[in-house]
């Protein structure tokens, strides 16, 4: 039997999801926004894990669980460089890119103590302008654009 | 027509130009019953004198009641309602609902929450729409017309929600602007840039004196101490322009000054007697403006 010329430091998972090139200090608000705690499939998770384009990342292998897009999508705002790799009989099948979605509801605080939704029980609304230094929020209610530096979920 | 009035972004130059019209139709028959058996809500969660007399002036001449409040002490808000139930339970009395709120955002939030039509009366440093028809009102009455005017905006221009909001209602109307602002009170970048993108000029002064005699609109503000965290700040720049007679020697014979209002030292009583002076039309015409504005979003014109 050949043996893989790559040792892998996360286990490979047999079937399921996995997301790979999440920036790690961000890692654990993916698994936040994802509400992986409350998921019931055996998840593993590495962090601080070297990579030649990122420096360090962060991976998450879900096994037997399968994701909307819209879902998905919903993590662009702290890992917009992450990829989607659909896992079934140890191969990726599919592999896709985050895309930014237009609006994100009930994700991140608005950065303007003013705002509505810092006082009363409101989810957040945006809408996302990408930029070339970055993500920026539109707040849907006070107007005011939050940097996506002070998004904390 | 949108259902509500909660920002100026949410109408379009011909929605925003068939209020102009309507107010105009308002300003010559003052008193129209068309909203008898109507009930207006009036929910003012922070003080306001002139935009909530002007509010419930406008529904009066057009034949409603007028329902509210003027400040939350006497209210069960000061009980820890919160904004959301306050909205429900008023929605089941009255037919349109009229509110001023610390909190921005405040009035598209409960808009959502609302299945009636909400006009914003200003929500904390947001938004302020009436306001800003009133102006454009204003500037098309004294100039015959909106497009093409040099408009000069003075006095506080980093936070004053008035200029932002009619800087860009504006842009819809080929201007060009000249920005007289203190140092630590001019335009944001944010605004050069809308402006940029539009192909439309700016020129930036700190000289109140320097662009008087070449603009068609000067639109006068208070440099408002409430928004300063810093009172030595205020101090520095609150008096920073005052215009008197005596400096309108060279100005064209068209042009109109503008102001909000209330006013503090930054235009003299001399001026109030100038062809120049139209400010106290201005806050007139927002009754107008306000009807229109009600009317409309009943759907009666």
């Amino acid at each position: 039997m050949k043996t893989t010329a790559r040792q892998l430091i996360v286990n490979a998972i047999e079937n399921g999801t996995v997301l790979d090139h999440i920036p790690s200090e961000n890692l654990f608000k993916v698994v936040e926004i994802l509400n992986l705690a409350e998921c019931g499939h055996q998840i593993t998770i590495g962090s601080n894990l070297e990579s030649k384009s990122f420096g360090r990342k962060g991976i998450i292998k879900i096994a037997d669980r399968y994701f909307e897009n819209d879902e998905l999508n919903r993590i662009a705002l702290v890992a917009p460089q992450a990829t989607i790799n659909i896992i079934k009989d140890y191969k990726v099948v599919e592999k896709h890119k985050i895309t930014i979605p237009e609006e994100v509801v009930g994700i991140g605080k608005c950065a303007n103590p003013m705002c509505v939704t810092n006082h009363q029980k409101i989810a957040t609304r945006f809408k996302t302008i990408v930029e070339s230094d970055g993500i920026k929020l539109l707040c849907h209610y006070c107007e005011k654009t939050t940097k996506i530096i002070n998004l904390q979920p | 027509m949108p259902k509500s009035l909660i920002s100026i972004h949410d109408f379009s130059k011909d929605e925003m130009l068939h209020i102009l019209d309507v107010a105009s139709e308002m300003e010559k028959n003052k008193s129209q019953k068309i909203l008898e058996g109507k009930v207006v809500a009036c929910l003012f969660f922070e003080p306001s004198t002139r935009t909530r007399l002007s509010f419930e002036t406008a529904a009066n001449r057009l034949g409603a009641r007028v329902i509210g409040f003027s400040d939350v002490d006497n209210t069960s808000i000061s009980k820890g309602e919160s904004l959301k139930d306050t909205i429900k339970m008023v929605s089941n009395y009255v037919d349109i609902i009229i509110m001023r709120h610390p909190l921005e955002g405040a009035a598209r939030y409960a808009s959502e929450v609302s299945n009636l039509p909400v006009v914003n009366a200003g929500d904390g440093a947001n938004q302020h729409p009436s306001q800003t028809l009133l102006d454009m009102y204003s500037i098309r009455q004294s100039q015959g017309r909106l497009e093409g005017l040099t408009i000069n905006m003075v006095g506080d221009l980093k936070y004053g929600r008035t200029v932002h909001s009619l800087l860009q209602a504006m842009s819809h109307f080929d201007p060009s602007f000249v920005f007289t602002a203190p140092a630590e009170l001019q335009m944001p970048g944010e605004y050069k840039q809308f402006l940029a993108e539009r192909g439309i000029s700016y020129r930036e002064t700190t000289s109140l004196n320097e662009h008087l005699d070449d603009c068609d609109i000067l639109y006068m503000t208070r440099v408002q101490q409430e928004r300063f965290s810093d009172p030595m700040e205020y101090e520095k720049v609150k008096d920073v322009y005052r215009l008197d007679a005596s400096m309108l020697g060279g100005v064209r014979s068209n042009m109109k000054i503008l102001h909000p209002l209330p006013r503090i030292n930054e235009i003299a009583q001399d001026v109030d007697d100038t062809p120049y002076a139209y400010y106290f039309k201005q806050a007139e015409n927002g009754m107008y403006v306000r009807m229109a504005i009600i009317a409309c979003l009943l759907g009666y014109r």
